[in-house]
């Protein structure tokens, strides 16, 4: 197939089959990304935009709530996304031992949650977080509790329920990654470890998290990703009246109050594109340092 | 193993926290199937058993949301945007595999710096471009800018690379014209990643918000998603509504899981393959 007609027939159809996708991604994805980057140097409210060298980047060093929004996207990021790998990697070690009993229904009742919309399943927990919602009268019925717990009304247990409500969520969606990696990893390392004597936690330790690092790098950065995005959840879990990031202001997020600054107030679409770049800086870095503590030292 | 008192109660916690996780897992679709029920009162006060406001409620939904065209809107978007998303992406990531070129792994590299590029940086001028070409508040708003992803282009192109070489030539020599060949041979042998494909983009174009939330605006225009969210966002909203609309709103994706399970699980998993 080394004939020279018949490759450049390929680069042409190779091209052409291309092009419809690399057209849409011009129109949709590079130009707004770089319109966004043009208009984070822009200043003035609604359409009215005039350039504004640097003020928008030092108007984040002052804006109180831009601060309050990163230092709770901040929160939800180191809480939640430890939390979540590392249940999910319990669940897949334990479910994927073979002996186990209903190992399927174990498995399928704990990835379920990830077949519901965000939006559904946060009015679901709207409602059984109120204050006197099925989880205080559980907690008040089992005497854990004498007093229902405000969930949606302090600032400290609004941010309980968000990062219970992602947990909830996604902690099945990626223990499906790890149950798939552990697939492929041979068993008789196991077998010879537990012929050696070691211990069941330290073979978790020592033998499954560094086999599975590959796959525990791309779930913490897909997370941290999908956590720096966070909107559904506190629009629709942690709002009242149709204002989201309640109560005040204490579960705001980033994209909220991109979404607050472009769409709720008076636009101000240069203002909320730097906060946008400021995700995405984010997402570099965060990924980059992700990528530098798994590296493979030698 | 087995006269080990020591095994026995590790083997009984075991089975106690899985079924605390599963009991977790399973509780708030069994809240919401009985929240149908129940009267809202009965709702925000925790009452976790059925009810006899079930006709009530769908009444009342259906008073108030215009059932049929919500649910067609969101089928609309959900089945145009999955059909013409596999369409392009696929023929992309079958392109991709047979352009052999240099520039392609620069252009390959680029799309896969844009994956992590946040949906809030692109909203902002995506809306003022939909504004400038008359599409706000059209369907058309929300399909266009989903068609080409990134993320199923990968998925296809991961997946051409396990397409036999062979079946292309003997097809070649056949003298099929390349367009003949992906909708003759490549189109049929990858079946599975297709059906994986349909999962993954159906649920992103049904759950999806943030961005319908800025472009739809009217009530005739507006998703079962955002009626769900709409309905939730009053000040005294009616949960017993509400949860009609949060089953409407999760059975097709239940549906699919159900029917699917294994596709829909390897389509989760395509993108470490």
């Amino acid at each position: 197939m080394a004939n020279p007609d018949l490759r450049r027939t390929d680069r042409l159809n190779g091209w052409l089959f291309v092009m419809p996708a690399l057209v849409l991604l011009g129109l949709f994805m590079v130009f707004p990304i770089l319109w966004s980057l043009w208009m984070s140097f822009q200043t003035g409210r609604g359409m009215t935009l005039k350039f504004g060298g640097f003020a928008n980047i030092s108007r984040l060093t002052q804006d109180p709530v831009f601060l309050h929004a990163l230092s709770n996207t901040a929160v939800f990021l180191v809480v939640q996304v430890p939390l979540m790998i590392i249940l999910a990697l319990i669940f897949a070690n334990v479910l994927n031992n073979p002996n186990l009993k209903f190992r399927g229904f174990f498995r399928t009742a704990i990835f379920l949650p990830c077949v519901t919309s965000l939006v559904a399943y946060s009015v679901l927990f709207k409602s059984m977080f109120a204050n006197d919602g099925v989880i205080n009268a559980f907690l008040e019925g089992v005497h854990l509790i004498s007093e229902p717990i405000p969930w949606l009304a302090s600032p400290f247990w609004a941010k309980v329920v968000i990062i219970m409500a992602i947990t909830w969520r996604w902690t099945g969606y990626n223990m499906i990654f790890y149950l798939a990696a552990l697939q492929n990893i041979d068993r008789s390392i196991y077998e010879a470890a537990r012929i050696d004597g070691v211990p069941a936690w330290a073979r978790f330790v020592y033998l499954t998290i560094p086999l599975l690092k590959p796959v525990i790098l791309f779930t913490t950065i897909i997370s941290t990703i999908g956590t720096l995005q966070l909107f559904d959840e506190v629009m629709n879990i942690t709002a009242s009246g149709g204002v989201g990031g309640t109560p005040s202001d204490s579960t705001l997020t980033l994209s909220l109050y991109i979404y607050n600054l472009s769409f709720r107030f008076m636009p101000n679409f240069g203002y909320a594109a730097t906060v946008s770049y400021v995700i995405v800086v984010l997402v570099g870095i965060l990924s980059f340092v992700q990528f530098w503590v798994a590296r493979d030292r030698k | 193993m087995t006269a080990n008192p020591l095994a026995l109660l590790g083997r009984t916690l075991t089975y106690l926290a899985l079924s605390l996780a599963a009991f977790i897992s399973i509780f708030p679709f069994y809240w919401m199937i009985v929240g149908t029920t129940n009267t809202s009162a009965d709702i925000i006060k925790g009452k976790s058993g059925f009810g006899s406001a079930l006709f009530t409620n769908v009444a009342n939904f259906f008073a108030q949301v215009d059932v049929a065209r919500v649910f067609w809107n969101s089928a609309y978007i959900a089945v145009v945007g999955t059909v013409l998303t596999l369409a392009v992406s696929s023929l992309a990531g079958y392109g991709f595999e047979i352009l052999r070129s240099k520039t392609r792994e620069r252009i390959f590299a680029a799309l896969l710096l844009m994956l992590s590029v946040p949906f809030a940086a692109l909203m902002i001028p995506l809306f003022m471009m939909m504004a400038k070409l008359g599409l706000i508040n059209t369907h058309a708003a929300i399909i266009l800018p989903a068609i080409a992803s990134i993320f199923i282009i990968f998925y296809f192109r991961q997946a051409t690379k396990a397409f036999p070489a062979e079946l292309r030539d003997a097809a070649k020599i056949d003298g099929l014209k390349e367009w003949q060949i992906f909708l003759y041979v490549y189109l049929p042998v990858m079946r599975p990643t297709y059906a994986a494909a349909t999962i993954i983009i159906f649920m992103a174009n049904w759950n999806n918000y943030l961005w319908p939330l800025i472009v739809l605006q009217t009530n005739e225009q507006k998703t079962i998603t955002l009626v769900v969210s709409s309905l939730t966002s009053a000040y005294y909203p009616d949960y017993g509504v509400v949860m009609v609309a949060a089953v409407l709103a999760t059975l097709p994706t239940i549906i699919i899981f159900f029917a699917l399970q294994r596709r829909f699980v390897a389509g989760l998993l395509g993108a470490v393959k």
